[in-house]
């Protein structure tokens, strides 16, 4: 187990530094940190002196690849792709444009997006499976004909539209709820419970028509046929078997995304004014701060691979029949 | 008076989108394993009804992909001749209207007074503040107050029974059409029909037919005299803003997938197929694109997109182009976030074929690998591909509006429903609610999207006889 372990750690070095080097040339080498000056500073009269100042302000001055001012190991390590790139290896991911430690705010803002993205993901869990189940136990009748028509129709409506009406319905008609906002403590809760509420809901019909397929799969099973014939309720047949099966597919499919829970959702926090991640990574979007983008990027990889690590363990861990190779 | 065609790259790639579509239509026709599934598709009522209501949004996107150069036009002052700045399309030139009668600001739909207080002048000097008059919604009535309600039913009335009369005559056609294949005449047929026990479901395709029908002509009626869907901040008519969003949103879920398909294709099957180095190459390629979060990549890709269109502002002739090029550049990035999930199935796929019999025998005679993969490959992984690609459309149309929303989708002076959408955002704070731009993108993408749902769960039913138990 351990070495499998430690294999798929080795496995995932030369995939993140293929992600270092795509975002190194994407940021560096497409783009030349003179352009990019040239587009913070403004575009029209920008003195070559305003550039260059910029660019030694943020460690831009430097040469991409080869530093030949530099004496010995500092050819090398003088560099932009060693200051800029390869130091978000040690998690060291520099200073914003406004100056500020991005370690340190995304340390910060990623308990608010966590405070999100949990709940959505547990009330959606058991929302959704007990859905599923309910209609597993219907199956082909009116209510899963109907239900699976109310899946579908709330799958095509835009995850906007969730979050647009519902503020507009229960904050602004109801007045149940502030429309956004986030304040420190327990006192967080009641900006919280709208953006749960719409994040559980708005993941109601992919949810749902998900794990019905994956129970109507196991239903048809020959155990399940079995377990019938030796004269089991239709319900103790649900939940003992069939649940407990079709939890091996729903669990992986967990894992595989706790990890990206950390970066949060990008639209709904940045609708309620949440200061978490995902408002963290628009904000940066849209003043351009690549610093930030490219922190983002980096981390967003990591914790994607550590995911996948993650799902393979948890397979081993729940289906005996996976061996590992 | 029209000019020269302009060919803009997204509209050379839709042609050349619907070029393939046809010769891969005429190819499956003369497959059974291809086209046996294609008419379970049509034999379904749902598959034909959202077949229907899908190409009415593909006329109208493909209306729109013919452009033409900016029209010359008399100056009302001067009289001399003016080039109007933009690039029109042929779809522009049917609802001319709407596109130019544009009124000051914000009006609800079917309104005929503005939104906003405006101060007055009354004939006779004095200045009130009161509602204006719109310069063209209802501007044919004399006294809104009295004949507003009268007219909207009339117009409606007229509407309707045009757009039912169109489907009679269409039903007529058929059964006409349907009688002189086979013997029962035309009372036959129409029986058959109607009864719904045609083989292929006409009854179904007549109903949405006839309702659309309905609606179009609905609108066309009122749009001739109102706002239908209202007018946004500068006035613009909202119902063409959401028309012309169809090839937008089209575009993104077609191109998108055409950009990925030949890398997906070809990659995928090299890696089952070949293994080895090969294999490994192709696997670390994929997953270390896949491990960026995509929203990430996208966005950093259009910053980058920007900058260079920032520092070559000289190169694009007129903003129609420019944003043009960002959408195909938005579609390619989307489809370099998205190619993965196709290709991973197509390795798998290739791998369990290249272990089959008749693969094992044409390697034992010789044959070459390129020819392996072509005539015995290829054609047995393609109900995969199609189904990806009717799968994958939905989802991209929803991502657009998405993508919008963090400036990161299409050119913000290009109609979208996302920019509709990320404009309304404002709009809902303001009192009273400004809530038709954000409905009638919701209307029109949510019709769209459920259609194509509803239609990829047939067609994957159809293409995928194991999923077909499980329903």
């Amino acid at each position: 187990m351990i070495a499998y372990i430690v294999r798929r750690i080795l496995y995932a070095i030369p995939i993140l530094i293929g992600v270092n080097i795509l975002t190194f040339v994407l940021f560096f080498v497409v783009n030349s940190p003179d352009d990019m000056a040239r587009m913070n500073l403004g575009m029209k009269r920008v003195t070559p002196e305003a550039i260059e100042n910029w660019k030694a302000e943020r460690g831009y001055d430097k040469p991409l690849l080869f530093n030949s001012a530099s004496q010995g190991v500092g050819q090398v390590t003088d560099t932009i792709f060693f200051q800029k790139s390869l130091k978000l290896f040690q998690f060291d991911f520099g200073t914003s444009d406004s100056d500020r430690d991005i370690g340190y705010d995304i340390s910060q803002r990623m308990w608010p997006s966590l405070a999100i993205a949990v709940p959505v993901l547990l009330i959606g869990l058991l929302v959704n499976i007990t859905y599923a189940l309910l209609i597993a136990f219907f199956r082909a009748t009116y209510i899963d004909i109907w239900s699976v028509v109310l899946c579908v129709v709330m799958m095509s409506i835009s995850g906007l539209f969730y979050i647009i009406g519902g503020q507009y319905l229960v904050s602004k008609l109801l007045h149940l709820m502030p429309i956004s906002g986030y304040d420190t403590g327990f006192a967080a809760v009641k900006f919280l419970i709208l953006p749960v509420l719409i994040g559980v809901v708005g993941g109601i019909g992919s949810g749902t028509r998900w794990y019905r397929t994956l129970f109507l799969e196991e239903i048809n099973r020959d155990y399940v046929r079995t377990a019938r014939a030796k004269g089991l309720s239709e319900g103790i047949v649900l939940f003992r078997h069939v649940l407990k099966n079709a939890m091996i597919p729903i669990l992986t499919g967990v894992v595989v995304v706790l990890p990206l829970l950390f970066m949060g959702s990008l639209i709904t926090e940045s609708f309620f004014g949440i200061p978490g991640l995902g408002s963290y990574t628009i904000d940066a979007i849209n003043r351009q701060d690549f610093a930030i983008v490219r922190a983002m990027v980096f981390l967003g990889s990591v914790l994607y691979i550590i995911g996948l690590l993650l799902t393979d363990i948890s397979y081993t861990l729940v289906d005996p029949r996976v061996r590992l190779s | 008076m029209m000019g020269g065609l302009v060919i803009l790259w997204t509209d050379a790639l839709v042609f050349l989108l619907l070029f393939f579509s046809v010769a891969f239509a005429v190819y499956a026709a003369r497959r059974e394993h291809l086209r046996g599934p294609w008419r379970q598709v049509v034999r379904s009522r749902v598959g034909v009804s959202t077949l229907v209501i899908l190409s009415f949004y593909v006329v109208i996107g493909l209306l729109d992909s013919i452009h033409f150069e900016p029209q010359f036009s008399p100056d009302q002052q001067t009289g001399a001749q003016v080039q109007s700045s933009e690039v029109y399309s042929l779809f522009d030139r049917l609802v001319q209207p709407l596109r130019v009668r544009q009124e000051k600001t914000y009006s609800a739909p079917l309104a005929t007074h503005l939104y906003a207080k405006e101060n007055i002048e009354q004939p006779d000097g004095t200045v009130i503040r009161d509602f204006p008059r719109l310069q063209y919604g209802g501007a044919h009535l004399a006294d809104p107050e009295r004949d507003w309600a009268q007219d909207i039913m009339r117009l409606s009335l007229i509407g309707l029974i045009k757009g039912l009369v169109v489907t009679l005559v269409m039903a007529n056609i058929l059964f006409a059409l349907l009688a002189a294949r086979r013997s029962g005449g035309f009372a036959g047929a129409a029986k058959e029909v109607l009864s719904g026990k045609s083989d292929i479901p006409w009854r179904s395709v007549l109903i949405t037919l006839g309702l659309l029908l309905m609606v179009l002509f609905w609108a066309v009626e009122l749009s001739g005299r109102y706002h239908l869907l209202g007018t946004d901040k500068v006035g613009e008519d909202v119902f063409y803003q959401a028309l012309k969003s169809i090839r937008t949103g089209l575009l993104i879920g077609t191109l998108t997938t055409l950009v990925m398909l030949p890398a997906a294709i070809l990659l995928g099957i090299m890696a089952g197929y070949f293994r080895g180095w090969v294999d490994d190459l192709i696997q670390y390629t994929y997953t270390t694109l896949n491990s960026i979060p995509g929203v990430l990549l996208i966005a950093a890709a259009i910053l980058m997109l920007q900058i260079y269109m920032s520092n070559h502002a000289d190169e694009f002739n007129s903003l129609v182009e420019r944003a043009d090029l960002r959408l195909l550049f938005l579609c390619i990035i989307l489809g370099v976030t998205s190619w993965t999930g196709l290709c991973r199935l197509l390795r798998g796929e290739a791998m369990k074929l290249r272990e089959v019999d008749y693969v094992q025998a044409a390697v034992a005679f010789g044959v070459g690998h390129f020819q392996i993969i072509l005539r015995h490959i290829l054609p047995n992984v393609l109900h995969i591909v199609m189904i990806t690609v009717v799968l994958d459309f939905s989802g991209l149309v929803l991502a657009e509006a998405v993508l919008s929303y963090v400036n990161i989708g299409v050119d913000p002076t290009m109609n979208s429903w996302g920019n509709m959408i990320n404009s309304a955002r404002l709009e809902m704070a303001r009192e009273p609610v400004v809530w038709w731009s954000l409905m009638a993108a919701m209307i029109f993408m949510f019709t769209l999207v459920l259609s194509a749902n509803l239609f990829s769960d047939v067609v994957r039913d159809a293409f995928d006889p194991r999923l077909r138990s499980s329903r």
